[in-house]
């Protein structure tokens, strides 16, 4: 692939001065998905006063969370941990009787170096339920990372077919008790013991948590190709995590699942089916197609799919065909939308993304580039752990039709006349999969309409 | 450890960082990991920010963890200082960093030499105090380095008069307000309606702090007569400091409700009659004949007070009328913070003749206060910081409304009791666009409006259960008590379905109560009289 400087993507890496949500966040929606788990986050007010701040009204609805709330005595070690854990954790027990307590650790586990780890398995036989451990701290990881640790641990509880390997070991040793005078000439017309083992049929483990709702939608996708979805991780009880066995294929459907995807390959010896990501018509497609070619089908139907889609998208590309975005970045799901608005038409100004992983990204940067070619506009900069500061002052240089940006720069950049999107909304709504491309320019637009129907008034610059 | 899924008063830098972000040109710098600078989306969210909030992190990652953060902190504090060029620079320590144990107070050193801005250190300790009792002592803190740099800067000047700085009062009588500040309950009106009653009372308002003023005016406090604390949570410390160091008097009665915003004129005239009677500087008496400061520097506002209760204001007008006589009796829980907590109390016994069955607040720190407070006018005090033993006590006692927090407002909503929200924390539609103060005469008509409507409200209810409820069928109680092992006979359940909506789980737990001791398995309408009789109501 030959290409010329000016069209290559440029990564840069900033001071990492930048505003993002905690990645203990991930609990809120993590105990919805995951229905008969408990949460317990182990942590001080500080993070205590996050979680009731950013989830709002969910606070109320009894929540399957808690903090286990450190207090003067735990930091200084006067008081035991493993006790002090194992009193909450039973109180937990007793009081909800979920399947499954997660445990997140935090900045303050961190230093005080408690060793969740290690008291987990003790006291998980002690009090007789599953305690997984996940460290979704600030100090290493930013917002939706948050998911990935915790996930990674719970790739590890997923059963292997160990069971169901001794069963067929036991045949296969049964046949080779039998005399091998039968088998003294391959006789292609006789089926051998080879072809006993019937075709596998394709079969993959997706990972990553999806509202039920979207991931039926995602299944489906496949199945209509042929392909069986076998488990998600997550699934929707803890009970039901997937079966994973060597060889097993897996998929991600979020960019900020690399260590998930890490330990399912190097731990669970799973295939990693590298492609882009499900999010707009382009990205569910090309996922689709990737997933297709491993097992060796010609998808059928995704190109008039894909342009059914586009069809009905068309009144939402005409308010935001040529107009400018800059991702200022929080959650790392940047790349994939701004893959998705380049084909839609708009510009990329910036992309700010907490953390690149361009090894687990690699087709969806692949597919980015190749978008930016066909649509004839330049590269997009890549911004790792950018500087806030710096950013508004390119913002202000370049006056973007939209800047996609945390809530803490949203009305400030508003009040000065730069229109914005809140990025964490794109966390929380429904964007993966043909069905839910609208959405996503439900989003965007919103602001854009907004304006249409204000613009007229003349009071766009609002600061002294 | 403990467990918590909710808290009432947030993490103490929480505090410190409201009371930077208020003054002008102060930015504060967080040491702490990625994600702990929310504080910027809650005061963006809420107070609906138009500016960017001057707080900024020093980010604690691991390699800070391995080598600590050496001079990272210095080059941020630095960095800022060319970028914004504020007056002052404050490093706050966040849990996670109080446990390093770097020494910031080197940093501060450090970097105050390179900087021209004033860099201090927010002292704070994260494990005892919080966000309420960090704000106070971040006030004081920043008042004290203010007033003793100008100290400093007057002994330099002239270097004979080693006494402490000298102040010239204002010519008219004046005030400082303090601890007005962002994220605050209703802050910015309470401060409007303020100015306008010290405004009617002839005085100047000197200096109003965090909120708008500016750290370079701090050495003007003392100028003003007297300082006024509205809220007892934040600023009182600031008010002892400025009163042991320059003998100013201070006001910090609350003016919340008709009585206690007389008191809190009352105890002014006070100040001022002693303050002119003691006064040796000879100050022209130039007043206007308007101003209620009668001439030779004699002031009584006793017909001010008079005019505004009687006629200005509708509470006390309100509090006689037959609405306000239909509330007599009724029973209220209140629960906030200790200042908004108290004066409710106070306002819904002593001014509407509304029994407040419980009292409480969740400033542990100041519970004799409250206490003292609230005593003679509730039936018990509650002091906790834990949401479920008020959401406890709100369902044992049922009472007809609640004045609480965000959190009793949603206790409410799932015993089906109305709730006026009094007190912080609160979420957006406390940050009203409309004026809405608590304090003064306007807040006497806010809060009447506020209590009169939640009551009437749930009275709104039962009249359409009463009239339009009789549902035949079948009995809906929507009672928290999960499976009840008795069987209602049909007669019993007619009898309970024609009682009002808002006493129909009671007298159904009591019956039930009742059956339970006397071993009755079936309720017909005479166990329910049976208990009723028995309960003796």
């Amino acid at each position: 692939m030959t290409t010329l400087s000016n069209e290559t993507l440029v990564f840069e890496c900033e001071t990492g001065n930048y505003h993002t949500f905690c990645p203990i966040s991930c609990v809120s929606w993590l105990y919805q998905k995951i229905e008969d788990s408990f949460f317990l986050v182990i942590g001080t007010k500080t993070c205590g006063y996050f979680l009731q701040n950013a989830l709002g009204v969910m606070i109320f609805a009894e929540p399957r969370y808690a903090m286990a709330e450190l207090e003067e005595g735990d930091i200084s070690a006067q008081l035991n941990d493993y006790k002090e854990l194992k009193r909450l954790c039973l109180q937990i027990k007793q009081d909800r009787n979920p399947s499954v307590i997660v445990w997140i650790g935090t900045c303050t586990t961190e230093i005080i170096k408690m060793d969740l780890e290690g008291m987990a398995p003790r006291l998980e036989i002690e009090i007789g339920l599953p305690i997984v451990v996940a460290r979704a701290n600030g100090l290493d990881y930013a917002f939706t990372q948050g998911e990935d640790t915790v996930l990674a641990a719970m790739a590890q509880r997923c059963p292997s077919e160990s069971t169901q390997n001794v069963s067929c070991d036991a045949k296969l040793s049964s046949h080779s008790i039998m005399p091998k005078t039968s088998e003294k000439i391959y006789d292609p017309a006789l089926p051998g013991i080879s072809q006993s083992v019937p075709l596998k049929k394709p079969a993959v483990v997706l990972f990553g948590s999806l509202p039920s709702t979207v991931a039926t939608q995602l299944t489906l996708e496949l199945k209509t190709q042929g392909i069986e979805v076998s488990g998600w991780l997550p699934s929707q009880r803890y009970a039901d995590l997937p079966l994973l066995s060597e060889g097993t294929y897996v998929c991600g459907v979020n960019p900020f699942l690399s260590r998930t995807a890490t330990t399912l390959m190097r731990r669970r010896k799973c295939k990693l089916i590298g492609a882009p990501f499900p999010i707009g018509p382009d990205g569910t497609r090309a996922w689709v197609e990737k997933i297709c070619s491993v097992f060796g089908i010609v998808p059928q139907g995704l190109e008039q799919r894909e342009l059914k889609i586009w069809n009905t998208l068309e009144d939402y590309l005409q308010l935001i065909r040529g107009k400018s975005v800059f991702f200022m970045g929080d959650n790392l799901l940047e790349i994939s939308l701004a893959r998705f608005l380049t084909r839609c038409g708009m510009i990329i100004y910036e992309i700010g993304i907490p953390y690149m992983d361009k090894r687990f990204q690699a087709a969806e940067l692949e597919l980015l580039q190749k978008t930016c070619r066909e649509m004839k506009v330049p590269m997009p900069r890549i911004v790792e752990k950018p500087d806030n500061y710096y950013q508004i002052q390119r913002i202000r240089e370049l006056q973007p039709d939209l800047a996609i940006t945390g809530m803490a720069h949203a009305n400030p950049l508003e009040a000065r006349g730069i229109t914005t999107k809140w990025s964490v909304e794109f966390t929380f709504a429904q964007i993966h999969g043909f069905a839910n491309s609208r959405e996503i320019l439900e989003l965007v637009t919103r602001p854009l309409r907004r304006n249409q129907s204000l613009d007229s008034l003349g009071w766009a610059k609002l600061v002294k | 450890m403990k467990l918590a899924y909710w808290m009432y008063a947030g993490p103490a830098h929480i505090g410190t960082l409201r009371v930077a972000s208020s003054f002008k040109n102060v930015h504060a710098i967080m040491h702490a990991p990625l994600g702990d600078d929310y504080f910027n989306v809650m005061r963006s969210m809420l107070e609906r920010e138009r500016d960017f909030t001057p707080v900024t992190a020093s980010i604690v990652d691991r390699h800070v963890l391995a080598r600590g953060s050496q001079e990272k902190v210095v080059e941020n504090i630095t960095r800022k200082d060319k970028e914004e060029c504020p007056d002052l620079i404050l490093l706050t320590p966040t849990c996670t960093s109080s446990i390093l144990q770097e020494d910031l107070q080197n940093f501060v050193e450090r970097a105050s030499l390179e900087s021209d801005s004033d860099v201090i250190l927010a002292d704070v300790n994260h494990y005892r105090v919080n966000e309420l009792q960090a704000a106070d002592r971040t006030l004081e803190q920043i008042v004290r380095f203010y007033l003793e740099k100008a100290k400093k800067q007057q002994t330099q000047n002239n270097e004979h008069s080693s006494e402490s700085i000298s102040v010239e009062k204002t010519q008219k009588p004046s005030a400082n307000i303090l601890g007005i500040f962002t994220l605050g309950f209703h802050n910015q009106h309470d401060c409007r309606e303020l100015k306008r009653l010290l405004n009617d009372l002839g005085i100047e308002i000197n200096e109003i702090i965090p909120e708008g003023g500016s750290v370079s005016c701090l050495k003007n406090l003392p100028k003003a007569w007297f300082n006024i604390v509205p809220y007892r949570e934040v600023g009182l410390m600031t008010a002892v400091y400025l009163e042991k160091e320059f003998d100013m008097p201070y006001v910090s009665t609350t003016p919340m409700g008709v009585v206690d915003t007389a008191n809190f004129i009352r105890e002014i005239e006070y100040i001022l009659n002693k303050n002119s009677t003691g006064k040796t500087k000879g100050r022209q008496s130039d007043a206007k004949s308007d101003d209620p400061a009668l001439k030779k520097d004699f002031f009584d506002f006793e017909r001010y007070i008079d005019q505004q209760t009687r006629f200005i204001s509708q509470a006390a007008w309100f509090s006689r009328s037959i609405d306000c006589q239909n509330l007599t009796g009724k029973r209220a829980i209140v629960f906030g913070d200790s200042t908004h907590a108290a004066s409710m109390t106070k306002i819904l016994a002593r001014e509407m003749g509304i029994r407040v069955a419980c009292a409480g607040t969740y400033c542990k720190h100041d519970a004799d206060w409250f206490r003292e407070q609230v005593f003679g006018f509730c039936d018990q005090v509650l002091i906790t910081e834990d949401h479920t033993q008020v959401g406890d006590m709100i369902a044992q006692l049922e009472p007809a409304a609640i004045f609480g927090t965000q959190m009793e407002r949603h206790v409410g909503k799932r015993l089906d009791i109305p709730c006026g929200v009094i007190s912080a924390p609160v979420h957006i539609q406390n940050f009203p666009l409309g004026y809405r103060p608590f304090l003064g005469y306007e807040g006497t008509n806010q809060i009447a409006d506020l209590v009169y409507n939640s009551f009437s409200l749930g009275m709104e209810d039962h009249l359409l259960e009463i009239f339009g409820g009789h549902d035949t069928k079948e009995v809906i109680t929507k009672s928290l008590s999960s499976d009840s092992e008795f069987t209602w006979a049909a007669d019993g359940l007619t009898e309970l379905n024609k009682i009002p909506g808002f006493v129909r789980g009671k007298v159904k737990r009591n019956t039930e109560k009742f059956a339970r001791q006397n071993n009755i398995q079936t309720i017909t309408v005479e166990v329910m009289f049976a208990a009723k009789e028995a309960a003796g109501a």
